[in-house]
């Protein structure tokens, strides 16, 4: 067996410049198209890769929540609500193409405050929420054809709370929806990655969005409350965890509120036996390590048929050992960093009850950094679906794997679960692919591919991972009144 | 935050354990037979072409600089098979290639040799004669290049001549025809019959992979030619367009790599055709180096077949030194 001699084929830093954004000492919140102080105790926000506190951020008390509800309850009233809808679209269009041309300062930000590779930033989630901005711009005339009936109508106030793993790509699955149909937004962002929401705000000012339109208050689980809670908010929406998607949903009840909830979930990627098998290992690896795992839709749980389960572990074992991880910044890094402390220590805790269980930890032999918060790419074999590992949403770069033995078993486990956000299907055989697919209780179904993700694709779960629709005509419904 | 990335385990394309557990050589018996073989080969796994192009895409985007970037820019020029496979070839213009091929950057010493002279086999013993004792090979294309439409004696007495002209390696096409009309046994045979005509010289099979088109068929045509005994699988033989695309690099190298872990033999890879500026390269040896890992970035088992790739190979390699981008009169005209 030859061994080579020669030297690795390194690759030399590639950092992209941390110069193109200007991070300032302290923000404040973004309300009635102004910058102003928060009441509450202001929060440090800090670049997970390094621990470095990067800035202070604002946090809304509920006299400030109500003040942007009100400034959106104006906005919705005066001017954003009787403006001719294909004017709203220009506003719409006008923010696209503000995020493209400021793309590498929003990518650069979001890498900064989440830990989440440039690459990913870069190539994934700033070009898609400018996507999901010039997709419902397109609709804001357009409402009429949408199915909803011959003139729908908007909600009112939208209040929304968005999660820390794609911070501006959640903004702008709730905000775009919500503008093109007439509403006008509070928004929350995640307390740990307020950074390109504020920068978003800037970029409504520069787009000369009608003060009160957009609303961002920014805090911690107290202000999220505020927002979904505030009466005269008439349509809250929130993706994040099924624990605070049930508490909202039980404050939201009993109220006028229109409510869509995007959870969590434990998807399984399954491998059929006639399957691409490297390009299904590719999908693997896409499917929980992209972001980290930090993915509601992740293929946290590896259903492959027993009779290939050898060779696609040790393919699989192999294409993670050649997975970059460093810093974020870093052009060829692959995975980043864990968002924050309390994160890593769920995927800590998660993973060794999967050791205790009886599963079997793999890690490749590697070297993390020393500061901030890392954890290396891991595959459990020999997993149970009894096992916590196989259910609980760990929310990180773990896969579970589980074998079964034909069709039917593989769809059975599939689908035991509380869950039901996403699937995946690999096989080279299309008849079995739409087959299986109509057989899945998930939201969303990948044939051939894992984390695929469109503006004109409803997104959204099934049983504990959450109601309603985001994208597509369907996510239109979620903020309009329909007359039919 | 300072300090390279790293790759999670250095050794994960290496290591041998981890491979796939098969026996020694385990297909003895695949080409018993036209049924057996063909089972055998549709049974390898699907390529989703997708999916492939999708990896290739994401792999294109590394970003591969400064240090990286001249360890690339040598590297690459030592894995030159310098090519002239033209109709107005003559032993002049092989001189000149084969003197440009010692010494590729007049202006600077440093500049490694290339690995190859390719050319026809009529002017394989001008290459021999011009390289002297410079260890650069001669490589010389045969069996009816580029083509294959000949009687296999006839190619066989093109490999024959080559090898008795000088050449140390063969670049032989296989017969598409046959391949494309499922006589894949046939196919393999040729191959078989070209590798014993070649004596000692290295044969590197050409697949014609613009004229397979399918994925799933560039596998099996890569499965045919190393369980043939090909030292090398090469995409194209650069008159069909498209010749070496990345998404067939991707799984020409899957290739070889399945067949060392499965049989213990290492085959060599070559893309030719189409790959002619520094940034393709790059892109080439970024593919080979997280698909097969560094014991193919070697000469000895990579191959670029190319002819304008190397003057921009040069021009990248002088702007690193200098500071400045020079001019096509700074480097040698073939």
């Amino acid at each position: 067996m030859t061994s080579s001699t020669r030297a690795p084929f390194e690759y030399a830093p590639a950092p992209e410049s941390r110069s193109i954004v200007t991070i300032a000492p302290s923000y404040g919140l973004f309300v009635d198209g102004e910058f102003v102080d928060g009441s509450g105790e202001p929060l440090k926000t800090v670049n997970p890769a390094t621990e470095e506190v990067l800035t202070e951020v604002a946090t809304g008390t509920s006299a400030d929540v109500d003040r942007a509800v009100r400034a959106a309850r104006k906005a919705f009233e005066k001017t954003w609500g009787p403006m001719r809808p294909a004017d709203r679209g220009k506003y719409l269009f006008r923010i696209a193409r503000l995020l493209q041309e400021r793309a590498r300062e929003f990518a650069v930000l979001e890498s900064l405050d989440n830990g989440k590779p440039i690459r990913e930033s870069r190539d994934v989630d700033v070009p898609l929420a400018a996507a999901h901005f010039f997709y419902h711009a397109g609709w804001a005339d357009k409402l009429e054809h949408a199915g909803l009936g011959p003139d729908p109508r908007p909600l009112g106030v939208a209040g929304q709370v968005i999660p820390w793993n794609f911070p501006l790509l959640m903004l702008a699955w709730k905000v775009a929806p919500a503008l093109a149909t007439g509403n006008t937004v509070v928004l929350k962002p995640a307390e740990t990655t307020p950074l390109t929401a504020l920068l978003f705000a800037e970029v409504c000012r520069q787009a000369d969005l009608p003060p009160g339109v957009v609303n961002i208050v920014t805090g911690a689980g107290e202000t999220g409350r505020a927002v979904v809670e505030h009466e005269d908010v008439d349509k809250v929406a929130f993706t994040g965890s099924t624990e605070v998607g049930r508490s909202i949903a039980r404050a939201v009840a009993g109220t006028q509120k229109k409510l869509t909830l995007e959870l969590g979930g434990k998807a399984a990627n399954i491998v059929f036996d006639d399957a691409p098998i490297d390009q299904a290992v590719e999908g693997i690896v896409q499917g929980i390590f992209f972001n980290q795992g930090h993915v509601c839709c992740a293929g946290s749980r590896l259903l492959v048929q027993e009779s290939i389960h050898d060779e696609v572990i040790a393919s699989l074992q192999r294409r993670i050992g050649t997975l970059r991880v460093g810093d974020p910044l870093d052009k060829n890094t692959d995975i980043g960093a864990i968002n924050s402390a309390e994160q890593l220590a769920r995927i800590r805790e998660l993973s060794d009850i999967g050791e205790a269980e009886g599963a079997q930890r793999w890690q490749p032999a590697c070297e993390l950094p020393e500061r901030g918060y890392w954890f290396p790419p891991t595959v459990f074999t020999d997993v149970s679906p009894a096992h916590r590992i196989a259910r609980d949403e760990v929310f990180g770069p773990v896969l579970s794997v589980l074998t079964f033995r034909t069709p039917d078993e593989a769809v059975a486990k599939a689908n035991n679960t509380t869950y039901g956000l996403s699937a995946g299907i690999w096989s080279e055989k299309g008849s079995r692919i739409l087959k299986i697919a109509d057989q899945l209780r998930a939201g969303v179904v990948w044939a051939n591919t894992f984390n695929k993700f469109d503006p004109t694709s409803p997104f959204g779960g099934y049983k504990q991972s959450g109601y309603g629709r985001e994208g597509g005509r369907h996510g239109l419904a979620a903020y309009l009144e329909s007359t039919r | 935050m300072t300090g390279m990335t790293h790759v999670l385990d250095p050794g994960a394309l290496s290591d041998d354990a981890r491979a796939l557990a098969a026996p020694t050589p385990p297909y003895d018996d695949v080409t018993r037979s036209d049924s057996a073989f063909r089972a055998f080969l549709h049974g390898l796994p699907g390529v989703d072409q997708v999916g492939a192009e999708a990896r290739v895409a994401q792999l294109g985007t590394r970003s591969i600089k400064t240090t990286s970037k001249a360890w690339a820019i040598d590297t690459a020029i030592s894995m030159v098979d310098l090519t002239t496979l033209e109709g107005a070839d003559t032993p002049g213009k092989v001189r000149s290639l084969a003197a440009k091929a010692r010494r590729p950057d007049p202006s600077d010493p440093t500049t490694p040799q290339v690995a190859a002279v390719c050319v026809y086999g009529d002017l394989a013993g001008v290459a021999r004669d011009a390289l002297g004792d410079s260890g650069i090979h001669v490589a010389a294309v045969a069996t009816a290049f580029p083509s294959g439409r000949a009687s296999r004696a006839v190619k066989i007495a093109d490999v024959q001549d080559a090898v008795a002209n000088g050449a140390d390696e063969i670049d032989m096409v296989i017969d598409r025809g046959a391949f494309l009309s499922g006589r894949y046994l046939d196919v393999y045979e040729e191959i078989v019959a070209v590798k014993e005509a070649c004596g000692d010289a290295h044969l590197k099979v050409i697949l014609e992979t613009g004229e397979l088109v399918t994925l799933d068929n560039v596998r099996r045509a890569s499965w045919i030619a190393m369980l043939a005994g090909g030292d090398f699988i090469k995409t194209s033989t650069g008159k069909v367009s498209p010749a070496a695309t990345l998404p067939v690099g991707l799984v020409m190298l899957e290739a070889v790599r399945d067949f060392r872990a499965a049989t213990g033999r290492q085959v060599g890879f070559k893309p030719a055709g189409g790959i002619r500026t520094t940034k393709d390269a790059i892109k080439h040896l970024v593919l080979i180096n997280e698909t097969v890992g560094p014991d193919w970035l070697d000469p000895d088992w990579f191959r670029f077949g190319a002819s304008s790739l190397l003057n921009d190979l040069l021009l990248q390699r002088q702007k690193l030194r200098t500071g400045h981008y020079s001019g096509p009169d700074y480097v040698t005209v073939d």
